[in-house]
């Protein structure tokens, strides 16, 4: 048993997913409220409230704007959440990994069974922003729906990240400092709200090394209809981070728990 | 097929030996293979170490636990079981030494041992998401069991552990001893060759536990091979057919309960509780009996305990108990009275 091996991706993490999707669907009303609620509320409140100061952004309506730049930036949360909060108490109190790993499963299944699922959810969330946004009229056309792969990948990327924080955590108190420090400010500079063509010219390249700032380039694209520059580097970002952060996670874990 | 040795007579090395010499004609190799084949342990372990930071957990230890026998740890808290238990699932790395499961080495498949194993860990990790039958549903699921095969086997678990009435209920609903029972019914749902319980009854009351000790004598009695850790006495005596006492990591002492016994202490004790005085003393000390103390209670051991309760009777109002002496006796001389806290 090597610290350092290199994961192996076996069948056993879709049993793991499973589990997960089993749990969720025990809670399906109260889930489906939330995957609903929070973008509508953001794209009414923000969209048509800021929008109405702001008319047009990057050559299209701020809502369509705001709508494509959200349903990546929810992504990001939604595999967040579930990677720390959920994850966290799946290793830690609830020792359900400690079952599994009584199996013949291995903590390299069970961890790319948790990305799966985390991801899994960044597609709901992402096939909510997308009902919405198409009652309120601003998706492009049916090439958006293309943008649900892509965001099943950005749930990939930050679920991986995410682990890594709950293998660290002594408690949940400790995800705060992820939160504000990473996630919050990718939520506020990689282009969610605003092109980052307007900040300063340090900060753009900057910005250019954080995941969030492709995968909103590719939902921007795919949703509102916004010209497609080098989805080949966005894709490649994202699955570099994703694959990273899971190996590091993985011996992470396995240092954990396996002593 | 499968020859029991000599149980307890004849060690296994003496078995081994002698095989050898039957076998003598072939190349070593040969011999070995034979040797294996007919009497294989399910798990053998050489100078088995594990090193934490700051201590030695366990300090190279060597045991052999064969088919369809029960065989315990026993020893206070901290001194190793469980750590060897982990390291024979693969669930921590050794630090030293060899160890095959099922005669393969565990560094290297641990997910094919496991396979064929059944793990009922320390403190109950049910699923709180999950009903009593989901659970096991759920665990079948980690070992990619074929569907009907599982339906056959929960319905025929849950009987078996006397379940059936709370399929649906919710596991955080259950009792202690309940939730225990749900835990090895889990345990079992691969079918496992080999049941590995980290102290099954801790924390329950004495009727859950006269449960668990009748089904796992049951287990035992189909063929199941059990490893088991615990620190109880009575549990090590009802169950196990050869234990190792264990402390600080290293093994005190080794074989079926009833000769640790015989071998360490004297077959009767009196214990005389919470009684001091010269005439007390002195009717002890010229009994001849090996005298313990442990807090306000005296123990005399002896080959022949008649005399001493004799004179013991003639002390008025002196409250003493007569048994013959059992394993826990065997444990306080090996490990010391003094309190362990973790």
């Amino acid at each position: 048993m090597n610290l350092w091996r290199l994961p192996r991706l076996r069948a056993g993490a879709l049993a793991v997913w499973r589990r997960n999707i089993l749990v969720w669907r025990k809670l399906f009303v109260p889930a489906l409220l939330m995957n609903f609620g929070e973008p509508v509320l953001y794209l009414l409140g923000l969209g048509f409230g800021l929008g109405h100061f702001v008319g047009d952004m990057s050559g299209m309506p701020y809502l369509a704007f705001l709508a494509s730049g959200i349903i990546a930036s929810s992504a990001m949360t939604t595999a967040s959440f579930e990677g720390m909060y959920s994850v966290f108490t799946r290793m830690v109190p609830q020792k359900t990994y400690e079952a599994i790993l009584a199996t013949p499963l291995e903590v390299d299944d069970i961890l790319a069974g948790e990305m799966l699922w985390c991801a899994t959810k960044s597609l709901f969330s992402g096939i909510a922003i997308l009902a919405v946004a198409t009652l309120l009229g601003v998706v492009a056309g049916w090439q958006a729906l293309w943008v649900l792969p892509v965001v099943f990948l950005i749930g990939l990327c930050f679920a991986g990240p995410a682990m890594i924080m709950s293998s660290l955590a002594s408690n949940y108190d400790f995800f705060n400092y992820y939160f504000v420090l990473v996630i919050t400010p990718m939520f506020i500079l990689c282009g969610v709200f605003y092109p980052i063509s307007t900040l300063p010219a340090v900060a753009q390249g900057a910005v250019q090394l954080l995941p969030l700032t492709h995968a909103v380039m590719l939902t921007r694209s795919l949703v509102a209809g916004a010209e497609l520059t080098q989805p080949v580097l966005h894709i490649t970002v994202l699955a570099v981070y994703a694959a990273i952060s899971y190996y590091i996670a993985v011996i992470l874990v396995r240092r954990k728990l396996l002593v | 097929m499968w020859f029991p040795p000599d149980w307890p007579g004849l060690s296994h090395s003496n078995f081994n030996r002698h095989a050898i010499t039957f076998y003598n004609a072939g190349s070593m190799d040969t011999v070995e293979n034979e040797v294996m084949a007919a009497d294989a342990p399910t798990i053998r372990a050489r100078g088995l170490c594990k090193q934490f930071a700051d201590r030695k957990a366990v300090d190279g230890i060597d045991f052999d636990v064969y088919p369809g026998k029960c065989f315990g740890f026993v020893g206070p808290n901290g001194a190793g079981k469980t750590t060897t238990l982990r390291m024979a699932m693969g669930l921590t790395p050794l630090s030293g030494g060899t160890l095959t499961v099922f005669g393969q080495s565990i560094a290297d498949h641990a997910s094919a041992v496991r396979r064929r194993v059944g793990i009922v860990p320390q403190a109950d990790n049910l699923d709180p998401d999950f009903s009593v039958e989901e659970n096991l549903y759920i665990y079948a699921s980690f070992f990619a069991l074929p569907r009907a095969q599982v339906e056959a086997r929960i319905d025929a678990l849950l009987a078996f552990m006397s379940l059936g009435d709370r399929r649906r209920a919710k596991t955080t609903t259950l009792s202690g001893g309940m939730q225990r029972r749900l835990t090895i019914a889990r345990a079992l749902i691969n079918a496992p060759e080999l049941i590995v319980l980290d102290e099954p009854t801790t924390g329950l009351d004495p009727q859950a536990r006269h449960v668990i000790w009748g089904r796992l004598n049951e287990l035992k009695s189909r063929g199941k091979t059990l490893l088991l850790t615990t620190h109880y006495m009575e549990e090590a005596e009802r169950l196990c057919d050869e234990l190792i006492i264990m402390d600080h990591g290293r093994i005190l002492a080794q074989g079926p309960p009833r000769e640790l016994i015989e071998r360490h202490v004297e077959p009767e004790v009196i214990e005389v509780r919470g009684e001091e005085g010269a005439a007390l003393q002195e009717l002890v000390a010229s009994s001849g009996c090996r005298q313990e103390r442990m807090d306000t209670s005296l123990y005399c051991y002896s080959r022949d305990a008649a005399p001493l309760i004799e004179s013991l009777k003639g002390l008025h109002g002196l409250k003493f108990v007569h048994r013959p002496t059992g394993l826990e006796d065997v444990f306080l001389r090996l490990t010391g009275r003094e309190l362990r806290d973790q």
